[in-house]
């Protein structure tokens, strides 16, 4: 069992969750309350990550985040370390492949909440600000748990992506999916098949909390 | 501060609209028009949750809106209370919490404090811990008005409006006529404008100080709802409050005092009540079916009364204590409706062939601008 590799997954998972939630409401809304135009270009591009083969994706985030591109040089600049094969560089990959499971669920959760509820708070001298953390946030809420759980759960399994940015550095970018490759190649089927499986134990885990939670608050708002 | 509400609203699109409407503090103002007459993109716009293309709103000393001169206060900067169609409580806070969610400017004790007295007043003590869904319909809207008047009294620092939109149109009968007698006895101890949108004229009539008819977003007549209802301005207004006795008529040659003499139905009609028209005009007129009596036949009437219609009954619809009746008058031909008591209905044996004398009560009489286009 690689407790190195899997601490770094799930290190990724939480960075992920934690710097994405916020980015994803703020991209949500939007998408599921105004007509601006592009929308649907947005809308396409959030879902491209649903259908790349992640090694594409990878390779294309390899070239825009490498030593060659502005970004890398920029960061490179900024902080004396290299995007590509470093954890950042995997944290910003992660963002990215993860936007469709993190944007979806939220948006629809958006689209849920009627015109009237938030006109009835704007109405009671609520500010925007104020309607977005008293009535969206608490109305979308059960979409929000959904966007944490497939991110969450997404990031630890997530293979090729993190292979093509990050390589296999132990304790930098090796996670445990890589790990368990690793353990495949080397004929370690011990160790591949206990790290398989306490993948498995986790997903299904994570899953059934969000089951369980929503039934909560479906009860609960009766 | 005590000139109340004065709206003034003009668009050609996406809903056409023109329409005025003021409200003193402490009146109550009823918007009634048809589904589709503007009347609750009117109260939007004064909620501010609608931009009208042209108006002006304001409230007390407070500008609302002033589209000339670019002001356009959002809601949350005008001190309204509202109270939704659907009531638009937010299924996941309690009843205390909903009306709490008005009052959030004051620290938490006394914004729980305001919001638990405002649920009493509305007669919902020992309910405040419930959440919309566990509520019934009439609960809801009295959330929904504490809520409101909560927001629109607060602190009482700004000029305020409360706006009811069809308040009571979710409710059964029974609950509504409850809820309707309980605004009533509330709103005598508010002194700020209310404005009650509505399609219904007996709530109307029930409710308000003063109407205002809206047809096609135009805001037609405004007034008392007896007047509105009795002496409409005009066929348009008459055909919106249901008087179906509409009839064509000249005024006659001769005038005594305050008594108009009327061609009608090859009859001439006395009309009580001082209305000046010159003599050959021709003019619109109408009787609401109050204004029609039926002759019985145990009292002998003189046939030569005043005003008095023979005809023959076309239609009797009984509707439990009441007969809607449809008489086709011997002279003329035309359709005068009235109903009376179902049993006087049946001992004088009014039933469809038979010939019934009535009579039109000369001040019941109303006339109007003629116009085309009359049946």
């Amino acid at each position: 069992m690689d407790w190195t590799a899997f601490a770094l997954s799930l290190k990724l998972a939480a960075s992920t969750t934690v710097v994405l939630l916020p980015l994803a409401v703020l991209l949500a809304r939007p998408l599921a309350w105004s007509g601006f135009r592009g929308k649907a270009l947005v809308e396409t591009l959030v879902a491209l990550p649903l259908v790349l083969p992640p090694t594409v994706l990878g390779y294309y985030l390899l070239v825009a985040l490498g030593a060659g591109s502005p970004i890398g040089q920029a960061y490179t600049a900024l902080t004396g370390r290299t995007l590509v094969f470093s954890f950042d560089g995997l944290l910003v990959a992660s963002l990215i492949f993860n936007l469709p499971f993190a944007v979806q669920p939220i948006q629809r959760a958006f689209d849920a909440i009627p015109l009237a509820a938030r006109e009835a708070a704007w109405c009671c001298g609520l500010s925007h600000w104020r309607t977005l953390w008293r009535v969206e946030l608490p109305l979308a809420w059960p979409g929000l748990l959904s966007a944490i759980v497939l991110t969450f759960a997404h990031t630890l399994g997530e293979f090729g992506v993190v292979l093509m940015v990050g390589g296999n550095i132990s304790t930098e970018t090796r996670t445990v999916a890589i790990s368990i490759f690793d353990r495949v190649q080397a004929f370690d089927e011990r160790g591949a098949a206990s790290m398989s499986a306490l993948l498995v134990a986790l997903s299904f885990a994570a899953i059934s909390a969000f089951h369980l939670l929503t039934r909560r608050i479906g009860r609960h708002r009766g | 501060m005590a000139e109340g509400l004065s709206v003034a609203l003009r668009q050609r699109a996406p809903i056409p609209l023109d329409c005025q409407l003021s409200c003193a503090p402490g009146e109550l103002i009823a918007l009634v028009g048809p589904s589709g007459s503007g009347k609750t993109t009117a109260l939007r716009c004064i909620a501010g949750l609608v931009r009208p293309q042209q108006g002006r709103i304001s409230c007390g000393a407070d500008t609302w809106l002033d589209t000339g001169a670019g002001i356009m206060r959002p809601p949350q900067l005008r001190r309204v209370g509202i109270v939704f169609q659907s009531y638009s409580l937010l299924p996941h806070l309690s009843a205390l919490d909903n009306v709490a969610l008005a009052l959030w400017q004051l620290p938490s004790k006394e914004r729980s404090k305001m919001a638990q007295e405002w649920l009493a007043r509305t007669h919902l003590h020992g309910l405040e811990q419930r959440r919309p869904g566990e509520l019934s319909g009439g609960q809801q809207q009295r959330v929904a008005l504490a809520r409101a008047l909560a927001r629109a009294i607060g602190d009482g620092s700004s000029a305020a409006a409360l706006l009811l939109d069809e308040p009571f149109s979710a409710v059964d009968q029974v609950t509504r006529r409850k809820l309707q007698q309980e605004l009533a006895r509330l709103r005598r101890e508010l002194a700020i404008p209310i404005v009650l949108v509505t399609h219904d004229l007996d709530e109307a009539r029930m409710l308000a100080d003063r109407m205002v008819l809206l047809h096609h977003g135009v805001s037609l007549q405004a007034g008392p709802p007896e007047v509105v209802m009795t002496r409409p301005a005009n066929a348009a207004v008459a055909r919106l409050v249901g008087l179906s006795n509409l009839f064509e008529g000249v005024v006659g040659q001769e005038c005594a005092h305050a008594t108009t003499f009327l061609e009608a139905f090859g009859l001439r009609l006395e009309v009580k009540g001082g209305q000046n028209w010159a003599p050959g005009t021709k003019v619109l007129w109408a009787v609401p079916p109050e204004g029609v009596h039926l002759n019985r036949r145990s009292h002998a009437v003189s046939r030569e009364g005043v005003n008095q219609v023979l005809g023959r009954i076309e239609d009797c619809v009984v509707l439990g204590p009441f007969t809607h009746v449809t008489l086709r008058s011997a002279p003329g031909g035309a359709r005068l409706a009235f109903s009376l008591p179902s049993h006087i209905a049946r001992q004088d044996r009014i039933v469809p062939g038979a010939e019934a004398l009535v009579t039109l009560l000369p001040q019941a009489i109303h006339l109007m601008p003629w116009e085309a286009q009359v049946s």
